[in-house]
């Protein structure tokens, strides 16, 4: 018994340090670029934040100035109130729509395979420069959408891009319409749920409408937290769509100057790498607090099974 | 590393095999079933009209694109196709190459170095496998402007810029987290009694995982080649930031060059060579959807 015992704990203790010798070095590639091309970028970045840096001198310390400055930036605290518009409009919108088309897909319906694909392929593209450029025809002042309504009888509508007022909103529709990728996640979702609840619910008189609120949403819930918690993230970070509309310059009077195309046009155009980096960190921190925010407000909607 | 706003984010794969349950078709009302339909044809005309008024202008004369709403086919031409072609320094076949280089250099190094950081976090027990496989899952949330300058300081002092080498050498690194996980929930589907077996017969870990693991992982790995496809087909802002030589150009950055060259005024060269550049993800998606679909069917939703 106790050889017994003795050779399985020697097994256990041989076996766990030849996993580790094994272990780090499948890990070798990604320990390498955890070290070399994130964290310690995010340090050096974090340093550079503090300094005055132009790629043609070495960086210059010089405190919280950068920080400072960003308080007063006119353009960059208008590129964080286009950034955030943008966000909390186009995911929601594109979310809820996902979710609506997917409950409607549901069910074994006739034709689904079709729709899904339908759905499904414009998110693929929707963030290629093809499309980008497309969407700046499509909402031109001459483009395909005002040819229609002047067709339609409407003789001066507005130009979409070229509008300081609309521009934004063309940008969000190009990330609805994109609404296909969590649409396959949610049709996912919904397939896990099962079937014998919404017996059980038509059985106790239940309505649609009662049955999506009481077991649709409540089930789905970690998957919508899921995907909105990601998709915030990525809204961020937006910047081929406004690019390209804007011909790369954030206008009509910077209208669509989303926060990572300021960022890249102080740091890359204009070579203020210094600020650049403290925009990036406070991107970070804003994009930390949300993720924060929503975990804590997770609470109170998403329903966890177990 | 890309805009990931507007990245399809790939439905998991996971190969956890559940029965099917029995489809349940609502015969229903048949008016509510017409008008659902009418409904879901008309959202699926609306998504789709972009695209095909596209591809139908690029054959039509500039002059004419502006002035057709519709979709009527006469007066085609294909010469915005021969002009698009060599509108820019290089013909439109040398952007191509580059971004077939490009990707096909991110998706052997995505495939590689993800398989293998997912093995290890999957099967193998090791001191820190917490927090470093919480790091690998928080490195998927971190934007990716926190590390942009410093990058491009480092790559630039390698002398890397205008080499394709600071899009390819960071995914030869599994630096997209996002498919080491999805590889990760992969491994853990697949029964653990295939590598003991494997043991059992002496195969150490390297060959458990390329002759065991890999031939299963199929699925997953082809997930990750059509996303890393697409995604970096479709790249902009790392090319933009480090392919600033026009013989280096991928097709994104030739395209945003018709926009400073003959600008807003051909539209038709311009929409020529957007199809172009749309072909091989269409062809992805028609490819791609089989893997896609057998995904959802193996989580048990078809």
């Amino acid at each position: 018994m106790s050889a017994l015992n003795e050779l399985s704990r020697l097994r256990g203790g041989k076996q766990e340090s030849t996993d580790n010798k094994a272990a780090y070095l499948f890990l070798l590639p990604w320990l390498i670029g955890l070290l070399l091309i994130t964290i310690g970028p995010m340090i050096a970045s974090l340093y550079l934040s503090f300094t005055d840096y132009s790629l043609l001198a070495p960086p210059e310390w010089i405190g919280i100035k950068n920080y400072v400055r960003m308080m007063s930036d006119e353009r960059l605290l208008n590129s964080l109130r286009v950034t955030f518009t943008y966000v909390f409009v186009s995911t929601p919108l594109q979310l809820a729509l996902a979710l609506a088309i997917a409950v409607l897909l549901n069910r074994g319906m006739r034709g689904l395979a079709f729709y899904r694909s339908v759905f499904y392929l414009p998110s693929l593209m929707g963030s290629s420069v093809a499309i980008a450029l497309l969407w700046r025809q499509i909402f031109g002042t001459d483009g395909l959408v005002n040819q229609i309504l002047r067709g339609l009888g409407w003789a001066n509508p507005p130009g979409w891009i070229a509008d300081p007022s609309t521009a934004l909103y063309t940008i969000v529709l190009l990330h609805v319409w994109t609404f296909g990728s969590p649409m396959i996640i949610f049709l996912a979702g919904l397939r896990q749920i099962p079937n014998m609840y919404y017996e059980a619910a038509s059985v106790d008189g239940a309505s649609k409408w009662t049955q999506f609120w009481h077991i649709t949403m409540p089930l789905l819930s970690p998957i919508i937290f899921f995907n909105l918690v990601l998709q915030i993230i990525g809204a961020f970070q937006s910047f081929t769509q406004a690019f390209i509309v804007s011909g790369g310059q954030g206008g009509p009077s910077d209208s669509t100057m989303f926060y990572s195309l300021y960022l890249y046009q102080k740091g890359f155009a204009q070579l203020d790498m210094g600020y650049a980096a403290a925009m990036a960190w406070l991107l970070v921190l804003i994009v930390g607090a949300l993720t924060a925010v929503n975990f804590i407000l997770s609470k109170f909607w998403v329903f966890y099974d177990d | 590393m890309t805009d990931l706003a507007n990245q399809p984010v790939p439905a998991a794969t996971t190969p956890v095999v559940r029965t099917p349950s029995k489809r349940r078709r609502v015969g229903g009302n048949p008016v509510t079933s017409i008008l659902k339909h009418l409904a879901l044809i008309a959202a699926s005309v609306m998504m789709i009209y972009p695209l095909i008024w596209m591809i139908i202008s690029s054959f039509r004369p500039t002059d004419t694109i502006f002035r057709n709403t519709g979709l009527n086919l006469s007066g085609l031409t294909t010469e915005n196709y021969t002009f698009g072609w060599s509108a820019l320094t290089y013909p439109f076949s040398h952007y191509l190459i580059n971004s077939a280089i490009v990707v096909v250099g991110c998706i052997i190094g995505n495939l590689v170095s993800c398989s293998l950081a997912a093995y290890a976090f999957a099967r193998l027990k090791f001191t820190g496998r917490p927090i470093l496989f919480g790091i690998m899952l928080l490195t998927i949330m971190i934007p990716y402007h926190v590390v942009l300058v410093p990058q491009y300081i480092l790559f630039q002092q390698f002398n890397w810029v205008n080499t394709f080498l600071p899009l390819i050498v960071p995914k030869m690194l599994a630096t997209d987290s996002f498919f080491v996980f999805l590889m990760v929930q992969f491994i853990r589907g697949l029964p653990t009694e295939l590598d003991e077996a494997a043991r059992i017969d002496g195969c150490g870990h390297f060959s458990i995982f390329t002759r065991i693991l890999l031939p299963l992982m199929v699925p997953a790995l082809a997930t990750t080649t059509i996303f890393t496809f697409i995604w970096m087909w479709n790249d902009f802002l790392s090319s933009l930031i480090y392919l600033t030589s026009p013989e280096t150009y991928t097709v994104p950055l030739a395209l945003r060059s018709f926009l400073d060259s003959s600008g807003q005024s051909n539209w038709g060269a311009m929409f020529a060579m957007s199809v172009v550049s749309l072909i091989p993800v269409f062809l992805a998606f028609l490819f791609g959807q089989r893997f896609l679909i057998r995904g959802i069917a193996t989580t048990g939703i078809k």
